[in-house]
């Protein structure tokens, strides 16, 4: 789904979220309360730049508006893979955008993650998976890494990657699977104002996702080896 | 005589590194706690799958250590792995160590284990912060052959403190996928040089990416990490504020054109003396500004 | 195609009892290496061994170093436990003997 007409669907023609190049942004009136909206769109890749204009923009929100609930809208296609961004510290940008995040949420602002399109681990890290809670729309997709990479780092077959990514959970880059094994918290379908309604309103505090993946099934050991450690003699 | 730390098994490190037979590991290798994803795909685990976790201490004071094995899967954080931290990282809240030790080396998320690795990282990165906002510090420590990279590199920079040895390297992608997509004018991964002017700990240290620079050398991280168990460091709004000043400075240090290498550009416009000499001179003789 | 481990096992009769120890874990799943771990099974008479490893067809060659192992050393009263990544019948021996050389420390 287009981003804009994501944003217009949730809050209206008006809802006065601007693009800059990859960068969405705005403060959006939502029930009767003012939502930061930050996200990126065009598969935007995330280098040191454009992690640093969201973090901005958080800050921002932690320093003006104390409460206010932000809601990250996710389209990327992972980290920028370019020499000069690791030389500048892209790890460094993305960890000070996680953190930002982060305080964000110890200090009261709910913060809901949205994969609207597409998310690759790099790009995606330290925005909706550091949120309170990540959600996606049914046609998200998520992924680790493209297949031809993959192969090339793991030597395994691209032919074997690619009939795992289609019956395995563990490969399979749909967000039902992301659900599955909790680390998406669930799917926006049909009245998509109502979805949000519900997201802010019974966002976590804590970390729940090996949970979730326990009780869910898709991921069955997490939680298990968590409870091991804190009770191990 | 000096034991090099790149050289030493994870296992090898936590025995030398911490005081001497203080090490008690939680979720032992004869546990058998591993991977359940790994023989699908032909691929042996590992009895530990590739992370020893326990307390210890260290000059006599009480704490935390995990050890990732490189060698084992380049590091990959997998379900399992990931969760031992977790658990470690949980277990700290509640027992409050002086300091949790991460003996950093690893490509990231396991790819074997796609999915489940990106949420485990994800998941790591979030138990460290609930530390790190109770106070209690934690130092990793990076100087294996492999690296700390991916979603592990970004959680490195989640730590109060980072110790590294030139050796080690500090990044997120690694220089062959940046090669692979795009080309390699834009990253040759086999000039090992040109990486570690990229990525290796003597460019952090310089450009304030890592808070100490030693050899690679056992007692000298072991130092190190005794020098570092008060350096507790939450984050603050006036803390991000300033990193965030200094991350933005540096973005616009590159905006001028760069004549010839991007490193020494970057470190000359750092303020950093006699950059040229950076790469031929020992940990102990750099300075930064 | 179908990955897979290949697993294999051998139960030999011992001869002097290893007696109680802590596990013992040697080496490091890399390509070319294995990681073992000798455990105590007090109780039991034999040297039990089991394999899982990447490199499969090797059977004959894992039973030789198994053999020649057992003949080295003729524990009584010991699990071995193995994964292995290709590594060499040399480099197998070695490890199998460092672990046995940690008991005995």
């Amino acid at each position: 789904m287009d981003w804009n007409t994501l944003a217009t669907t949730l809050f209206g023609p008006a809802h006065g979220i601007a693009q800059d190049g990859d960068l969405l942004h705005g403060g959006v009136r939502f029930d009767n309360a003012t939502l930061t909206v930050i996200g990126t769109t065009n598969h935007a890749p995330i280098g040191v730049r454009l992690a640093l204009a969201q973090a901005r923009l958080v800050l921002d929100t932690i320093a003006q508006h104390p409460g206010r609930a932000i809601l990250l809208l996710i389209d990327t296609q992972g980290q920028q893979l370019r020499r000069r961004d690791e030389l500048l510290g892209i790890n460094r940008a993305m960890a000070h955008l996680g953190m930002s995040i982060d305080l964000a949420r110890r200090r009261g602002h709910r913060v809901l993650g949205l994969v609207y399109d597409q998310a690759l681990s790099g790009g995606f890290i330290t925005s909706g998976l550091i949120a309170d809670a990540c959600d996606a729309l049914p046609e998200a997709e998520i992924r680790v890494m493209r297949i031809p990479a993959m192969a090339r780092v793991t030597k395994l077959p691209e032919a074997l990657l690619t009939e795992l990514s289609q019956s395995n959970p563990v490969f399979a880059p749909g967000v039902a699977n992301y659900v599955a094994m909790g680390g998406v918290r669930r799917l926006w379908r049909g009245d998509l104002p109502q979805a949000l309604r519900e997201a802010l309103a019974d966002a976590p505090t804590e970390d729940r996702r090996a949970l979730d993946g326990r009780e869910r099934g898709g991921r069955t050991m997490a939680a298990d080896v968590i409870e091991r450690v804190l009770a191990a003699p | 005589m000096n034991i090099s730390y790149s050289e030493c098994s994870a296992r090898e490190r936590i025995a030398l590194l911490l005081d001497e037979g203080s090490f008690h590991e939680w979720l032992p290798p004869s546990e058998r706690v591993t991977s359940p994803h790994l023989a699908q795909l032909g691929v042996p685990s590992a009895f530990d799958d590739g992370v020893a976790i326990g307390r210890a201490t260290l000059a006599g004071r009480p704490v935390f250590v995990a050890a990732q094995e490189g060698e084992f899967m380049g590091g990959g954080v997998g379900e399992v792995h990931g969760a031992k931290l977790v658990g470690l990282f949980r277990r700290a809240l509640r027992e409050r160590p002086d300091a949790v030790l991460l003996l950093a080396e690893s490509g990231g998320v396991r790819l074997h284990e796609a999915n489940a690795g990106l949420i485990a990282v994800s998941e790591v990165m979030r138990a460290l912060l609930d530390l790190r906002a109770a106070g209690i510090p934690t130092i990793v420590l990076i100087g294996g052959a492999n690296g700390c990279f991916g979603g592990m590199g970004i959680v490195a920079r989640c730590a109060d403190r980072i110790v590294m040895s030139d050796i080690g390297r500090l990044a997120m992608s690694g220089p062959e996928v940046i090669e692979a997509s795009n080309g390699v004018d834009e990253f040759d991964s086999r000039d090992r040089a040109l990486v570690w002017r990229t990525t290796g700990g003597k460019h952090r240290w310089l450009s304030g990416d890592c808070d100490l620079l030693v050899a690679d050398e056992l007692a000298a991280f072991r130092a190190a990490a005794i020098a570092s168990l008060d350096a507790a460091a939450p984050v603050t709004l006036a803390g991000l504020e300033d990193e965030h000043q200094l991350l933005s400075e540096r973005l616009h240090l590159l905006d001028a054109p760069v004549d010839g290498d991007e490193a020494i550009a970057l470190w000359t416009r750092l303020g950093v003396p006699a950059p040229q000499r950076v790469p031929e001179l020992d940990p102990g003789e750099l300075t930064r500004p | 195609m179908s990955p897979g481990l290949e697993a294999l096992d051998y139960h030999l009769a011992g001869k002097y009892p290893a007696g109680d120890f802590p596990a013992v874990l040697v080496g490091v799943v890399g390509s070319g290496n294995l990681e073992v771990l000798l455990e105590p099974a007090t109780g039991s008479t034999e040297c039990s061994v089991h394999v899982e490893t990447s490199a499969r067809g090797f059977g004959a060659i894992w039973s030789a170093v198994v053999e020649d192992f057992h003949r080295r050393h003729q524990l009584a009263g010991i699990r071995v436990s193995i994964n292995d990544m290709g590594a060499t019948p040399a480099v197998v021996s070695l490890r199998l003997d460092q672990a046995v050389a940690e008991i005995k420390r």
